[in-house]
């Protein structure tokens, strides 16, 4: 079931949670919605479920306008961020609800229903709990009973609203990890929102970075980590340094960088900015190529990849990630002056201010 | 506010809306309004009258007089026990807690009987007290002792929830940092009790001048001597002058209705610091 | 804590305590005789009686008026919320002058419902709606904040599973509400029980007919049988504790379940 959304708007009085935003979702695929606070992926994710009205746009399920239909019509399963579990039934009856709602023709028995409950339960790995109530469990193991529970009725699309949120950081690695191997064996088409960029990166087919109300950027993990389209999205995933600076006759001035920019051939100059991962940029001792001196300030060794803290002449603060072999044969010492040298900086330069 | 999904059918909003409107006008509505409409049937003079005359106001001295004695007790009692079960543990802390109910749970007239009981002539220390003197029963000290009785919980219950949930994290603090006792409960614990303590005072007071059942066991009904405003009222309308009954009516339930705007205002200031305390809510 | 526990004494465990000791001074015999003499029976019946129905009532009307209060918004609803307290405001004695005025044959509820043939005042009817007036803010207030921290998002869950608004009504809302709703109804009850004020003006005290057990205590104590009255009031005050008991029993049940999350 393919998820699309058509130019969908909403406001909240003055607030503008969604602006026009247009999304195509394949059928089996799992989608991030991937933003910072305030940028409309829950309100976005909402609408999509039925549970908020848009103001403008339309919502289409395998090309099927869903705009009239209520949520109870819709064939969503919804996985909320604080569960919303039922706190007065067991966790059998929270996964039987859905079915045992249903109207009296498509209704499944009794035996029917228990066989596809402790089937989920067992799917979830929690069938050794059906009938222990919500309080008695952990914060993962409700969410994972959530899950259940929307996957009880066979949706066609499944949505999830912060799943892992209200979770701790270890809990969230195993579950985002099963998650992914879940969504693999059932492949039920499925959009999560989730404010953590890793979280996005790292579980999701394709990711959809919104700022704002508006979709900044759609494309797979790689892509946007990797040519991110605006400065937004490359300040988002992951993280970066950005020199301020202009662009003129063919070079960019940027901070204490200086590199050739053939794109921007004009003598007007124009503001821009540069970007560069940590992992992105090298330190050496010689002078050689375009880069800049910099004084090392700290160094944090703890793990795989080095995390080094330098200051360049005006006092700008510059991250550099290495790993340790190319550390080890560097040895640098604090205090020490380096040459910070880029492999790549992504420029984005200002846009022209539109004309009267 | 709900979202689509969670919102009733419009005519089913309708239809509750107005079986709940309809509830409250006949029992609450109509009650308020009648009591206004009954003491002014005869007009303002009258009205003016009937509670200008002495013992209408003899009857609104005492009230006040016991509401003057009982409820600084109990916000004393309210406080220390607030203060021992939200503070401390200790055996039978339960019990206390129960104990404090109990005047809600105890008809008045039981509260009263029980009075007559200790002082009365015949009663346990009936001899003992008019051996020294004292008349405790059909008298304005046995009037008080029994408002008293009645209510002592209101304070109480209004402040160990609120005490308990507060918690001793900030007395700690202030105790770590050299405050003294005294220092501590007036600028750390009270400024967090303050609408809950003046939550309690107002209803404290609204039963303390309302008392009817317990101070008409206790206080014999003479009139001019001890008896309070409810009494008062009692006294004229079984003698047929309903519309004196009404116009000293009309001032208790005046007293009920700037009771509960008092009340309300405590409760929306509450709500406001509590509300700017908080976080926003997430919009996203 | 000492002042606390000498106030306490002085104030509450006195004079309870000489209650039970007038009442044993009737032997078993003498306490039976008093506690179940017909006229006794007939004020606890009529006051168990009129006190259950009460509550009831306002079980039922009670979770209306909070529901609407607390979902829906119309005009003057902020009003009617403030004005919910006003019974438990009210001075008793101006609450029963007041209703018996309402309801009596020439008053403004009582002349149109005499045409419909029903008698109000002074009949155990009277009693039942003065006992209803009381009980009002119990249920409604015990419901309020129980309803107001309901979590939508939980029906909302409902709805995505495809309930209908009157399943998850009945089968996620409802469950939730009902140990806050027997809380209400069991203070409504247990206020209604030792009503005196309100109710002594519209009932008519006709011994075996309209006379409220409180009442029948006063008569009693002015007939200065000091031993009778005590018998009598020793088993309302046995059934007022046990309703207490209940009640704390209940709201640390719910305390128990609302602690998950």
């Amino acid at each position: 079931m393919s998820i699309e959304v058509r130019g969908v708007s909403k406001a909240f009085g003055s607030f503008v949670a969604v602006n026009d935003v247009s999304l195509m979702v394949p059928t089996g695929e799992l989608v991030a919605l991937v933003g910072p606070s305030g940028s409309g992926k829950t309100s976005l994710l909402r609408i999509i479920a039925g549970l908020e009205r848009a103001d403008r746009g339309q919502v289409l399920f395998e090309g099927e306008d869903q705009s009239v239909r209520d949520v109870r019509q819709r064939g969503v399963g919804f996985v909320f961020q604080h569960y919303a579990l039922f706190r007065h039934m067991s966790v059998f009856e929270n996964v039987a609800f859905g079915l045992r709602v249903r109207p009296r023709g498509r209704r499944p028995s009794k035996a029917e229903i228990q066989s596809k409950v402790n089937d989920l339960l067992k799917l979830v790995q929690l069938d050794w709990l059906s009938d222990r109530y919500p309080s008695q469990l952990s914060g993962g193991q409700r969410q994972r009973v959530a899950l259940a529970r929307a996957l009880a009725v066979e949706p066609q699309v499944l949505l999830l609203d912060e799943p892992f949120g209200s979770l701790d950081a270890k809990v969230r690695q195993e579950l985002r990890r099963w998650l992914r191997r879940l969504h693999d064996e059932i492949r039920v088409t499925s959009v999560f929102v989730t404010h953590d960029q890793e979280e996005a990166l790292e579980v999701a087919d394709r990711v959809v970075v919104m700022n704002q109300g508006r979709v900044e950027q759609v494309g797979t993990p790689q892509e946007v980590f990797d040519r991110p389209a605006t400065p937004f999205v490359m300040g988002f995933l992951g993280h970066v340094n950005v020199f301020h600076g202009r662009v003129e006759a063919g070079r960019a001035h940027l901070g204490p960088l200086s590199v050739e920019y053939p794109e921007h051939a004009e003598e007007t100059a124009r503001p821009a900015q540069g970007f560069a991962r940590p992992h992105e940029l090298e330190l050496g001792r010689d002078a050689a190529g375009d880069g800049f001196w910099a004084t090392l300030r700290h160094v944090n060794p703890a793990g795989a990849v080095i995390k080094l803290e330098l200051e360049d002449a005006e006092g700008r603060v510059v991250q550099v990630e290495t790993t340790r072999g190319p550390f080890d044969e560097l040895r640098p010492s604090l205090g020490e002056r380096l040459r910070v040298r880029p492999r790549q900086v992504r420029i984005f330069v200002a846009p022209l201010p539109p004309r009267d | 506010m709900s979202s689509r999904a969670t919102r009733e059918p419009a005519a089913v909003r309708l239809t509750l809306t107005a079986t709940a409107l309809l509830f409250l006008g006949v029992f609450l509505v109509l009650p308020l309004v009648a009591v206004f409409a009954q003491a002014l049937e005869k007009g303002w003079a009258a009205y003016a009258d009937a509670l200008r005359e002495p013992m209408a106001l003899s009857a609104l001295e005492l009230t006040l007089l016991t509401a003057a004695i009982a409820v600084p007790l109990n916000l004393l009692f309210g406080l220390a026990a607030a203060w021992a079960i939200a503070k401390f543990d200790f055996p039978g802390k339960n019990a206390l807690v129960t104990l404090i109910d109990l005047p809600f749970g105890v008809s008045p007239v039981i509260a009263g009987m029980v009075f007559i009981l200790l002082f009365g002539r015949q009663g346990l220390l009936g001899p003992w007290a008019e051996a020294h003197g004292l008349k405790l029963v059909f008298s304005v000290p046995g009037l008080v002792l029994a408002t008293l009785f009645v209510t002592f919980p209101f304070v109480a219950r209004e402040l160990i929830p609120l005490m308990q949930s507060v918690g001793t994290d900030e007395e700690e603090a202030a105790r770590v940092l050299g405050a003294s006792g005294w220092q501590i409960f007036r600028r750390v614990t009270l400024p967090n009790i303050k609408w809950g303590l003046l939550y309690g005072v107002i209803l404290c007071n609204a039963r303390a001048m309302g008392e009817f059942g317990a101070v008409s066991v206790v206080s014999g009904h003479i009139r001019g001597k001890t008896n309070t405003l409810p009494l008062h009222v009692e006294i004229l309308y079984n003698e047929y002058n309903f519309q004196a009954a009404f116009a000293v009516a009309s001032l208790l339930a005046l007293l009920a209705l700037v009771t509960l705007v008092a009340k309300s205002a405590v409760e929306w200031r509450a709500a406001a610091e509590r509300a700017s305390h908080a976080e926003d809510a997430r919009v996203d | 804590m000492g002042f606390t526990l000498l106030y306490l004494a002085l104030v509450v465990l006195v004079p309870l305590s000489t209650l039970f000791w007038k009442s044993a001074t009737l032997g078993p015999a003498g306490f039976w005789q008093a506690v179940s003499a017909p006229r006794v029976v007939a004020s606890y019946k009529l006051t168990f009686g009129a006190s259950l129905v009460a509550a009831a009532t306002n079980g039922v009307f009670g979770l209306v008026v909070t529901w609407v209060l607390v979902r829906y918004r119309f005009p003057g609803r902020r009003l009617m919320d403030a004005l919910v307290d006003f019974p438990f405001a009210l001075p008793t004695a101006v609450a029963g002058i007041t209703l018996t005025t309402l309801y009596a044959p020439n008053g403004w509820l009582g002349a149109p419902l005499e045409r419909l043939g029903i008698k109000v005042a002074f009949t155990p009817l009277g009693i039942t709606l003065a006992l209803t007036f009381i009980g009002l803010p119990f249920v409604v207030r015990t419901l309020q904040p129980v309803l107001e921290s309901l979590d939508p998002e939980v029906e909302e869950a409902a709805a995505s599973l495809g309930a209908s608004r009157l399943q998850t009504i009945v089968r996620v809302v409802m469950p939730a509400l009902v140990p806050a709703w027997i809380t209400g109804f069991a203070l409504a009850f247990a206020r209604a029980l030792g009503e005196y004020g309100s109710v002594v003006f519209i009932a008519g005290n006709m011994p075996m007919k309209t006379e409220i057990t409180p009442l029948l205590i006063i008569t009693k104590l002015e007939q200065y049988d000091y031993a009778g009255a005590t018998a009598i009031a020793a088993v309302t005050l046995l059934a007022s504790f046990m309703l207490l008991l209940t009640i704390n029993r209940l709201q640390s049940w719910s305390a128990r379940l609302g602690s998950a999350q």
